[in-house]
């Protein structure tokens, strides 16, 4: 392992590879969580299969393999293709989706030709087109590289520039425009941005894998925090690291393309970040999912014990229980259980009854779902046959701050709209 | 003059064509095209296991594997959507983009730079050299390889638009009515998959990925703008991808250029004139509404 590190850091082509491939994922990063908070990276799909035609059309005007009229070519039809898009589902019933799929293919198939024309053509230059396809990390050039890092600069620059605009676009388009930022403009600057990153970044992992790149490490981003510029940030950062990966494994067997191996550890990545990731992440949502009906399971029970102990049942049985309320019995006896190790309940004989704080933690949840009813009759004119249910879910949500303000709004009641007692 | 292997292209061209034109029309219908899309791209790792596993394209491996990975691209689309609460478009572009990678890296693992299955063919494929590939039986031409590979489909396609024509249509138009009527739209949304998988992978050597994308949606789109009941749309549909096929062919022999690219090309032609016939037709309405007033 430590020779493979050693050789990718001393070796200088491998190093060339993964700067290249850095620059690369870093710029999608930061460009594709523009795109993604936007919902339009499909678009970037149809950007990069457009940009087949676009490199044909450059080279067919400069008659070399020169990658900046490349890129210029590349340019201006990946922007042709975003124009199209948009007109498309703009002037005619098609939705978006159907305008990006058939604009990616068509613009492909246009590509596809003069790419059989230009390899009919005796050029000994056309050799490495087909490079745009698949990618071709693996033999980047230094002028490549140079080239990578000067475009990577002006749409860094660009966007710390713009970030103001870009921010505003992004997260609230109407109140853009209502400040005077012409939107328009600043939607144009952003759809070059990603036509530009396609472009340079197409050359590393190919036509159809290149919006992996400008999705996975924003999306990867987002669920990691709610702040743009460190989303971009870590983007970036996945992005880059990505990319190394990529090269790393790629290296496993002669002959391996890289951009699927990039994809696959994006993938790897976004993969990860959706499982674990704090707050958004799915086993989080879990655990709070599984605290949430815990604590709502036991103040249901807390509450059921505090009105049996209003009707006069002080030490309960699990059938007197379940005749006020109805419950699987096992995860009853669970709930009971846990009760009394949390020191809310004592047990005796399998008979339950309230204690001191296990009365006091009843009482407010009471107190909160009648304070509740009691506010919707008085202040939102409900019936009061019609209170019962939402009071029976808010009263779990509604903390000691909601409850002091309830306690003023309605001047410290004594009975709820069902004549029952409000305990303090 | 039609040769007897232009006659065999063509009607392999056509075969796909009317496969993918009436599957299209609910794809543009229900909004999903993007979801086609990716399963055309993703079901690539379902071909290269199925050729490593039975090591040709004739076994009925190839269909099952395809059918599996339509499924279960879709059904990753909607699990990282709705579970893992990620926004939809970028559900899509994930998942097709992963399985497409992992489909090049089993190629470039374990095929060996095998002719039969490299990068070009998946995205482009060759209908130009599909009539090599000749069924001679006792002297006697039974067609071709490709031909006898989407002719089934092509009938599976048909009997699943005709017979299932009520609950297509349902699902097409009103999915919450569909619902409510007690339809599985699930059960109807993952068959259709399916089939959208199964016609990718078997026009795949002859068109490629991207290229079956286009028969797709290209011509439903068209019939789309002109008409929008969905009996006329699918006619109208399959009309003009078959004058694209026919068109689409002979200019690329004209050309000399790849014949798959030129049938999409010729497609995408019908599309603008579509276009500006429907912006023509708004026109006039629109004249002869403010002549009404």
């Amino acid at each position: 392992m430590m020779e493979v590190l050693t050789y990718f850091f001393t070796d200088p082509i491998a190093q060339k590879v993964i700067l290249g491939v850095a620059v690369i994922g870093g710029i999608s990063g930061v460009v594709g969580t523009f795109s993604f908070l936007r919902k339009k990276t499909l678009i970037a799909d149809a950007i990069s299969h457009s940009v087949l035609p676009g490199v044909c059309i450059g080279f067919m005007f400069a008659g070399t393999k020169d990658p900046l009229s490349l890129m210029i070519g590349a340019l201006v039809i990946g922007w042709f293709s975003v124009w199209s898009i948009d007109y498309i589902s703009r002037a005619t019933k098609l939705s978006e989706d159907t305008a990006i799929a058939l604009v990616s293919t068509l613009f492909f198939a246009k590509g596809s030709v003069l790419l059989s024309i230009i390899s009919k053509s005796q050029n000994a230059e056309q050799s490495g087109l087909k490079n745009f396809l698949f990618g071709k990390a693996a033999t980047m050039t230094s002028v490549d590289i140079q080239v990578f890092i000067i475009a990577s600069l002006v749409i860094l620059s660009l966007v710390i520039l713009f970030f103001k605009p870009f921010q505003l676009l992004c997260f609230n388009s109407e109140f853009a425009k209502t400040i005077g930022i012409k939107t328009k403009r600043i939607e144009f600057l952003l759809s070059s941005l990603t036509v530009l990153t396609v472009a340079i970044g197409i050359q590393a992992v190919g036509v159809v894998l290149m919006s992996a790149l400008l999705i996975a490490p924003a999306a990867s981003a987002r669920y990691w925090t709610n702040k743009l510029p460190l989303m971009l940030v870590i983007a970036a950062i996945f992005g880059i690291i990505s990319g190394i990966l990529g090269v790393v494994f790629s290296t496993v067997k002669d002959n391996m393309p890289t951009g699927p191996w990039i994809v696959f550890s994006l993938f790897l990545f976004t993969l990860i970040t959706l499982i674990f990731a704090p707050q958004k992440g799915w086993l989080s949502i879990r655990k709070r999912t599984k605290t949430n009906s815990r604590k709502i399971g036991e103040e249901n029970i807390l509450k059921t014990m505090y009105q049996l102990k209003e009707q006069g049942l002080e030490i309960v049985s699990f059938r007197d229980f379940l005749e006020k309320r109805a419950m699987d019995t096992s995860i009853l006896y669970l709930f009971f259980k846990k009760l009394v190790k949390s020191g809310f309940l004592i047990e005796n004989e399998n008979h339950f009854s309230l204690t001191k704080i296990g009365e006091t933690e009843a009482a407010r949840i009471i107190r909160s779902h009648r304070l509740w009813e009691l506010y919707l009759t008085k202040r939102m004119n409900f019936k009061d046959d019609h209170i019962h249910g939402t009071a029976e879910t808010i009263e779990h949500l509604i903390t000691p701050e909601i409850e002091k303000e309830l306690l003023k709004e309605l001047d410290f009641p004594t009975s709820d709209p069902h004549n029952k007692d409000i305990p303090y | 003059m039609i040769g007897i292997n232009d006659f065999l292209t063509l009607i392999t061209a056509l075969l796909i064509a009317w496969s993918c034109s009436l599957l299209g029309c609910f794809l543009v219908l229900r909004k999903v095209v993007m979801v086609g899309d990716a399963i055309s791209h993703s079901v690539l790792p379902g071909i290269v296991i199925a050729y490593l596993v039975s090591s040709n394209f004739n076994s009925g491996f190839i269909l099952i594997g395809a059918a599996v990975f339509g499924v279960f691209t879709t059904f990753i689309i909607d699990f990282l959507h709705k579970k893992l609460k990620l926004q939809e478009d970028a559900s899509i572009g994930i998942t097709f983009t992963w399985l497409f990678a992992l489909g090049v890296i089993l190629i470039a693992l374990f095929t060996d730079g095998n002719a039969d299955l490299d990068q070009d063919c998946v995205l482009f494929g060759e209908l130009g050299i599909t009539f090599l590939d000749k069924i001679i039986i006792d002297g006697r031409l039974y067609g071709t390889r490709s031909m006898w590979m989407i002719l089934p489909v092509f009938i599976l396609v048909l009997l699943f638009v005709v017979f299932g024509f009520k609950g297509l249509q349902i699902i097409s138009f009103h999915e919450e009515f569909a619902q409510s009527k007690g339809i599985n739209v699930s059960f109807w949304h993952y068959v259709f998959m399916a089939l959208v998988s199964i016609t990718t992978v078997m026009s795949f050597e002859s068109v490629g990925a991207i290229l079956v994308v286009g028969l797709l949606v290209i011509p439903p789109a068209t019939a789309y703008l002109l008409n929008d009941k969905l009996i006329p749309m699918l006619w109208i549909s399959c009309l003009f991808s078959s004058i694209a096929c026919v068109t689409g062919y002979y200019a690329s022999i004209y050309f000399d250029v790849s014949v798959s690219s030129m049938i999409i090309v010729v497609a995408g032609c019908f599309f603008l004139l579509a276009i500006l016939y429907s912006k023509l037709s708004r026109k006039k309405m629109e004249i002869i509404d403010e002549k009404a007033f």
